[in-house]
């Protein structure tokens, strides 16, 4: 298995073959999925699987197939409908300097530049990020309004469903043992839309979402709003989107529908306590969050350039500015 | 029960034989079956960058990376920058700016810093904290370590 190099070989030396340690190293899509198949666990970057290991959530499989050298989910492709497909273990610094990405998803790239650090963004994959499951995942609320699908394979075939219907509670999927994620598919950006993503962080490296907030806003012609997707971070067991928004079509945008946007955010919201933050103080910051994503997503929605991520280029108070773009209706 | 394997690393461009379970960090290979101690264990938790290594040429934690996944990549340590001549310029930098206290972190702030520069030859003070923002310094309040970075930007 594996053609890059000798050394790529199942390795196995024991007195009992068949209890013997695999690592396998898989550079085709078939070669992943045939050691999943065989009880493998996959391993991209790591930087979940094995620090849950050294923390003592889980220990490390015995049987693990690596699938970072698999180049074909390393790929971003353009696809023929305008859409994107991203493979599975596209790094998070792959993400934010992909020009598409950037421009088109933008609330996806937010994201994945707040992951960690440089290091962690350099093995971090969007696909480890995904199958972890994690409530306070960052990509996750960005994935989620900008309207995702992912492409599970397993010997049995191939799959496709929402984000929503993988992740059934934090670091809890619906995926089988024998399913590989290989792509995340996200359709073509609509006409006059942005996207942004904003979380509540106690320092700027090495963090984990507080709270988070993701939106998508399509404009009419005449400046109005024709969509708006919200969806929030670390305030539920999973990444959850705020429902029911649907009536706000044909609004302008102003501080009116931001309040309103704030307060079915916290309304949605069934947030915990833990180190981070109490339930209470969650709940009103994640409607703060979704606020200031409306807000700097109806901005790149009018063409203003707001630089990735917006953690770093937002001012927040009376006079909101976004790289020196006046946020609407925004104030607090 | 984990059972080993073994396999190669190249670690500052010379190979080496390495053996053990396949949870086996690329750190303790470094540190016990290379030879390698420059590369330190802080946290042992991919938080401060004490452990950091270049693989092809990016910095990452090596004690959350599992060597097995190191084979057939090109490893660079902090022992591989200085050469015959004396110390890399950002080793030296590092020593004239006063970038260095108790010492711990240096190696990893060296190596973060050093991909930054091979990228980035003339980052601005906020591209170089962003660089760096994943080694943790409790010694010096990082002013030096910016300045020894700067000290060397444009320099390409």
């Amino acid at each position: 298995m594996g053609t890059e190099m000798s050394s790529s070989v199942s390795t196995e030396m024991s007195p009992e073959p068949s209890t013997a340690s695999t690592f396998t190293i898989a550079t085709t899509v078939e070669e992943a999925v045939a050691a999943l198949a065989a009880g493998a666990t996959v391993v991209a970057g790591g930087s979940d699987l094995v620090v849950g290991h050294r923390q003592g959530k889980a220990p490390l499989p015995d049987h693990l197939v690596a699938i970072d050298r698999v180049a074909e989910l390393a790929r971003i492709d353009r696809d023929d409908d305008g859409g994107l497909t991203i493979g599975a273990v596209v790094t998070h610094a792959q993400l934010v300097v992909d020009p598409t990405v950037v421009a088109d998803y933008t609330a996806l790239a937010d994201g994945s530049a707040l992951v960690g650090s440089p290091a962690t963004r350099n093995v971090g994959t969007l696909g480890g990020n995904i199958m972890n499951g994690s409530p306070a995942m960052d990509t996750g609320a960005p994935l989620v309004v900008l309207g995702a699908v992912l492409e599970l394979r397993s010997p049995g075939g191939t799959r496709s469903l929402p984000p929503a219907e993988l992740w059934t509670g934090p670091g809890h999927s619906s995926a089988a043992a024998d399913e590989l994620l290989v792509a995340c598919r996200l359709p073509a950006r609509p006409e006059r839309s942005g996207s942004a993503y904003v979380r509540l962080e106690y320092r700027r490296a090495m963090e984990i979402a507080v709270v988070g907030a993701a939106a998508l806003v399509s404009l009419d012609e005449g400046g109005a709003l024709s969509q708006l997707r919200v969806a929030l971070t670390a305030v539920a067991p999973t990444i959850i989107e705020v429902g029911g928004l649907d009536d706000m079509a044909g609004r302008t945008i102003d501080a009116g529908v931001l309040d309103e946007v704030a307060a079915r955010s916290r309304a949605a919201a069934t947030p915990i306590s833990d180190l981070r933050a109490g339930d209470q103080y969650r709940r009103h910051c994640v409607g703060v969050m979704a606020k200031r994503a409306v807000a700097a997503a109806a901005a790149r929605a009018e063409g203003h350039t707001i630089a990735v991520p917006v953690n770093r280029s937002i001012g927040v108070g009376a006079a909101a500015m976004a790289g020196g773009t006046p946020l609407k209706g925004f104030t607090s | 029960m984990s059972t080993s394997i073994s396999y190669q690393l190249t670690v500052n461009g010379v190979d080496y034989p390495v053996e053990g379970g396949p949870g086996l960090s690329l750190l303790r290979a470094i540190r016990d079956q290379v030879g390698l101690t420059g590369t330190k264990e802080g946290c042992d938790d991919c938080e401060c960058g004490a452990c950091m290594v270049l693989i092809d040429g990016r910095p990452v934690n090596s004690c959350s990376f599992l060597a097995a996944q190191a084979q057939g990549r090109s490893v660079t340590t902090v022992e591989g920058l200085a050469d015959e001549h004396g110390l890399h310029p950002l080793q030296q930098s590092m020593l004239d700016c006063g970038g260095v206290q108790c010492g711990f972190c240096t190696p990893g702030m060296i190596m973060s810093a050093h991909a930054l520069l091979a990228e980035n030859p003339d980052p601005t003070e906020e591209e170089i904290r962003i660089g760096i923002s994943g080694n943790l310094c409790r010694c010096t309040g990082y002013t030096n370590i910016v300045a020894a970075v700067q000290a060397l930007t444009g320099q390409q």
